[in-house]
């Protein structure tokens, strides 16, 4: 079976001679919540573009659904919805029209019932006579969402779908991504709140500076790459790690107070007990212990950190 | 073909004309209208006949042209141009529609309006001034070529504008001095010879000439050149659309 999204050796050069993306390779599977994270102006956003046919790639090919992008476009198009990352609507059209309008231009039948479910799920059935100059931000990117999903895609993209919303329009929107999986949707999303991408994605992928640098199972990612730390509350002040302890590559935080041990919690010999032991024999008293997890983010801030 | 959405982008660009309809009917109306009350009934008596019509009757094709023109290319490059602005654009390039009927439906909706424009003008006209039609057939395939062409033309100005100035400039600095100079309120035989041949290079006479022919019979130039002209235009705006798609001119990077 073909993969969702296939793009392969994919360059973009823009206009200016800015090169945006660089050989990317990626293949989305049917089905799955792929996150794409990546720092302002890693190209996360042009890729978007590219694959749905806003902007024309330099070389390379895309597939969706095994449909080339150029070639067969009208077949890879009829799968997609987009939300695009910047707010933009029909200022003043009504909520009714403009998803109608979206569902047609993808050469669907118009179909009251449908658009009425989308509406009624992102909460927007009471404005739908309204003219969307009339309602929030926060509504407006509902619209767009209820436009993108007005011609029932296969494949779902959502360019940063939460910035600017607020926690509970986030927790709906959320809602309504884990419907659209249940029910078969294939999406893809970007996102700088990375415990979003934690919670939600199946698979991670990283784009820094226009290159894929990492794509990973979310929970591979998070083992092999989430290292632990042990901090240990100690009883005096400390100005130096004392010497001996020195082969533990130990922290000790300004204040003196704590250090820092940062293990492998996947590796058999952690080091702790050894540590705790070196500790007891140079004299090194401790109150408290606690072990911490490192984030997704801390994760990508080292890799983005790393290919600097 | 992708019929629904040929559909639903023609319905939606008529929708913004009724939404808009002071601006986009009634205003045209009066100004043309206001024409035909001071040439027409005020001053057009004191104003001896051309070619056996008299005056106010004989301005009625040039002002239909003239709103015709500057309506067609009005509509159809603001009907793009405003998608472009805002960035609803997004939304008719990620769908399956080619952009043959992207032309279709935008340019549809555009000379569908310029045409509903023109036959109002007209029944107005017929209010003010004694009119006849002696070739209604030529004068309605006229109407309708000419409001396809100059909205594919207002077409190709949306897109290749960039600001709304330059959406605004050629109608202004081009359009309406070519349809003034084009023989809306003259027959170029009046002019001195070497302004005779000048006027030739303008486009707009064998419009104007040709859309009044169909009218009284009489004309500055033959109506088979004011067919053939409109239809060169026509095939040079058609080539023109084709290659900015092609390309992506000012819609893709
Ligand atoms: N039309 C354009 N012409 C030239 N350069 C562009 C164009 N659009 C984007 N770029 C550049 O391409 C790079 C990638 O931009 P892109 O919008 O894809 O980033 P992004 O990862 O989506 O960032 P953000 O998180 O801020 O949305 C940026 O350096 C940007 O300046
Ligand atoms: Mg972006």
């Amino acid at each position: 079976m073909s993969s969702a999204i296939s793009v392969s050796n994919l360059y973009k050069t823009y206009g200016s001679g800015f090169e945006a993306l660089k050989n990317i390779n990626l293949d989305i599977h049917h089905g799955e919540i792929f996150a794409l994270l990546g720092p302002n102006g890693a190209g996360k956003t042009t890729l978007i573009s590219t694959i749905c046919g806003i902007v024309n790639p330099t070389s390379g090919t895309i597939l969706a659904d095994g449909h080339d992008i150029l070639k067969d476009y009208r077949a890879a198009r009829t799968k997609i919805g987009l939300v695009p990352q910047e707010l933009t609507t029909d200022a003043f059209e009504t909520v009714w029209n403009t998803v109608s309008f979206s569902r047609g231009l993808f050469g669907k039948p118009s179909n009251p019932a449908h658009i009425e479910k989308i509406l009624k799920e992102l909460t927007l059935w009471d404005k739908k006579d309204n003219k969307i100059i009339t309602l929030s931000g926060g509504m407006k990117r509902r619209v767009m969402i209820a436009k993108a999903l007005s011609h029932e895609p296969e494949i779902l993209f959502l360019d940063e779908p939460t910035a600017g919303v607020d926690v509970e329009l986030r927790r709906d929107m959320w809602n309504v991504v884990r419907a659209l999986r249940e029910s078969g949707v294939t999406i893809i999303l970007t996102t700088h709140y990375i415990e979003e991408a934690e919670q939600m994605a199946d698979r991670i992928g990283v784009i820094s500076k226009g290159e894929i640098i990492l794509i990973e199972e979310k929970n591979e990612l998070m083992r092999s790459l989430g290292k632990k730390q042990l901090r240990l509350q100690l009883q005096e002040e400390h100005k130096t790690i004392p010497a001996a302890l020195a082969k533990y590559g130990l922290e000790l935080t300004p204040s003196g107070c704590e250090l820092i041990y940062s293990y492998d919690a996947h590796e058999d010999k952690t080091g702790i007990a050894a540590l705790l032991k070196d500790l007891d024999k140079a004299g090194v008293g401790f109150n408290d212990i606690q072990t911490k997890q490192s984030s997704l983010e801390e994760i990508f801030v080292n890799l983005v950190r790393e290919r600097k | 073909m992708n019929l629904y959405a040929i559909r639903a982008i023609y319905l939606f660009e008529m929708h913004r004309t009724w939404r808009t309809i002071m601006q986009s009917i009634i205003s045209p109306v009066i100004s043309t209208s206001l024409y035909f009350v001071v040439f027409g009934s005020a001053i057009g008596g004191r104003i001896p006949e051309i070619n056996g019509v008299s005056y106010g009757a004989f301005i009625v094709p040039g002002l239909v042209m003239l709103s015709l023109l500057t309506q067609s290319i009005s509509n159809a490059s603001f009907g793009i141009y405003f998608p472009k602005f805002t960035g609803t654009i997004y939304e008719l390039l990620s769908a399956p529609v080619s952009y043959f009927e992207i032309v279709i439906a935008y340019v549809g909706a555009a000379a569908s309006k310029s045409i509903i424009l023109g036959v109002i003008i007209l029944a107005t006209a017929a209010l003010f001034v004694p009119m006849r039609i002696d070739h209604p057939f030529v004068m309605v395939l006229f109407l309708v070529l000419t409001a396809v062409t100059f909205s594919l033309f207002g077409f190709i100005i949306g897109i290749w504008a960039d600001g709304f100035e330059k959406l605004q400039l050629v109608p202004l600095m081009i359009v309406t001095p070519l349809t003034f100079l084009g023989g809306s309120f003259y027959s170029i035989d009046m002019l001195p010879p070497f302004w005779r041949t000048v006027t030739l290079f303008n486009p707009v006479v064998y419009l104007i000439s040709g859309f009044r022919w169909s009218f009284y019979g009489v004309s500055d130039v033959h109506i088979g050149t004011s067919l053939g002209m409109t239809a060169v235009f026509l095939v040079v705006c058609i080539l023109i659309v084709r290659w900015m798609f092609k390309t992506g001119y000012r819609l893709k990077s």
